[in-house]
């Protein structure tokens, strides 16, 4: 029934999908000898160039947070468990954009006086909040791990931290992928934010450009469809990804 | 300097009145995301691929794209088209837009699990579709959903702090301009947090409650 459905509805896209082109075309007024709305490509671009910088950023400052934070979830010591408690359900519990603040505006003060630079402050907060999610799935992961691999460790006289490196951290990475590439999609849209703490990134630049150019629809349209190329592909990735792991 | 009590205590009727308008958008805008994801959710199961695609390609764009830019086009696109309303109202419209493309996605797993012989059943029993859909199949679809739908409205609470980017004097709006008038930015936005922190926690403890008990009557 499913296959049926998507083979047939493909002309119907196709006829929409052009339906929409023209009309947007007509709306935001594309010429092409003035070359609109494609003039406005370059200063974009550059903007592109810091949001995809600040999702890589925060995507290795997540990954390698939310493994610790996993790991340490799932830990024996109380001490060890109860800290990254804190730290997981803390920056769960209020939104990156509400983080991003603090760190831009009240790190700099006393009694903290630690001053980032935009970057360091969006990657941070980026990078905390999504990697407080991600450790959830490291420790779910983890959990799923048959009882039974424990045991052949024991058996085999293995040290702790050999069987996290060699047994249970290879199997759960495979579980992981999959929300983690979620994840990352929820991180590229949340590096919008930033915007707000002066950094230049493509919605920066898009701001900007209303200021000193208008053209609000055609910008505004332009960064949707930008957020949009972007963000698809990695959509479509986690799609291919989840259908692997349910023929594995 | 460290916090100062005081003023903390100060600030607080403000920041409440702030919290208010952040309930209120979050609240209205999880209203809309309910009926609009329903909507959405019904319209991708069509069996016109007229009505399914558009519905379906609105749907992934609406996901693939920040809220932050949506609130953005929405405010600043609208009136080119004569179209003006309240900032609260855009951002709320906004909010419920968002996330009705992500519980479309809990409405389609929750009506997808129902088994089959309900149907049959409302089929043999000579059902209109309206009976069939509002007496058989999402009374029995909508519960199991609750704790899912429940946690996007925790989510919405939170990311309402975003329409302050488009002059919403919100919780978070509020604790900004305390910070600018008083060049004191610690206790407003250290406040703001602890605010978002307790209520958002607290609605995570009691919908695990709900989870608990519904998934109890449903064994």
């Amino acid at each position: 029934m499913h296959n049926r459905e998507q083979s047939g509805s493909r002309t119907a896209s196709l006829v929409w999908a052009a339906i929409i082109f023209l009309a947007l075309g007509i709306s935001l007024g594309v010429s092409w000898a003035g070359k609109r709305p494609l003039d406005l490509l370059p200063t974009m671009l550059r903007g592109v160039v810091v949001t995809v910088k600040l999702t890589i950023g925060a995507a290795l400052l997540s990954f390698l947070v939310a493994v610790l934070a996993g790991i340490a979830r799932a830990s024996k010591v109380w001490l060890i468990r109860t800290v990254s408690a804190f730290y997981i359900e803390f920056f769960r519990g209020t939104s990156a954009l509400v983080q991003m603040f603090w760190i831009f505006f009240v790190l700099p003060l006393p009694p903290f006086r630690i001053t980032l630079t935009p970057l360091q402050a969006g990657i941070m907060a980026l990078g905390l909040n999504v990697g407080a999610y991600g450790a959830e799935v490291v420790r779910g992961a983890i959990l799923a791990i048959p009882r039974s691999q424990i045991e052949a460790t024991i058996a085999l006289n293995m040290p702790p931290g050999l069987r996290m490196r060699k047994v249970i951290l290879p199997q759960a990475m495979i579980r992981i992928l999959p929300p983690f590439g979620n994840l990352l999609i929820e991180l590229l849209k949340a590096t919008a934010l930033v915007s707000l703490i002066t950094l230049s990134d493509v919605t920066f630049q898009a701001l900007s450009l209303r200021q000193t150019m208008g053209r609000t629809k055609e910008i505004f349209t332009l960064l949707l469809a930008i957020y949009f190329l972007l963000a698809y592909p990695l959509t479509l990735g986690v799609r291919w990804l989840e259908r692997q792991r349910r023929w594995a | 300097m460290t916090v100062d009590w005081k003023f903390a205590w100060s600030i607080l009727p403000e920041l409440l009145s702030g919290l208010l308008v952040t309930l209120k958008a979050s609240l209205v805008g999880f209203a809309i995301a309910a009926v609009l994801g329903l909507v959405f959710a019904l319209a991708r199961r069509s069996r016109s691929k007229w009505v399914s695609a558009p519905v379906g390609g609105l749907v992934e764009f609406v996901r693939s794209t920040p809220l932050l830019v949506q609130l953005f086009f929405f405010f600043y696109v609208l009136p080119q088209y004569g179209l003006r309303f309240p900032a609260f109202l855009v951002g709320t419209f906004a909010l419920g837009l968002h996330y009705s493309t992500y519980t479309s996605e809990v409405y389609r797993a929750g009506i997808d699990a129902i088994a089959k012989e309900q149907w049959e059943a409302s089929t043999a029993l000579n059902f209109s579709m309206t009976r069939t859909w509002v007496g058989v199949i999402l009374p029995q679809a909508i519960p199991p959903m609750l704790p899912a739908l429940g946690n996007y409205l925790i989510g919405m609470f939170k990311e309402s702090a975003q329409l302050a980017a488009i002059t919403v004097v919100e919780l978070l709006q509020t604790g900004k301009i305390i910070g600018s008038h008083t060049f004191r930015y610690l206790e407003p936005i250290t406040l703001v947090g602890i605010l978002f922190f307790a209520l958002s926690y607290l609605s995570a403890l009691a919908l695990r409650q709900l989870e608990v008990r519904i998934e109890r009557q449903h064994r």
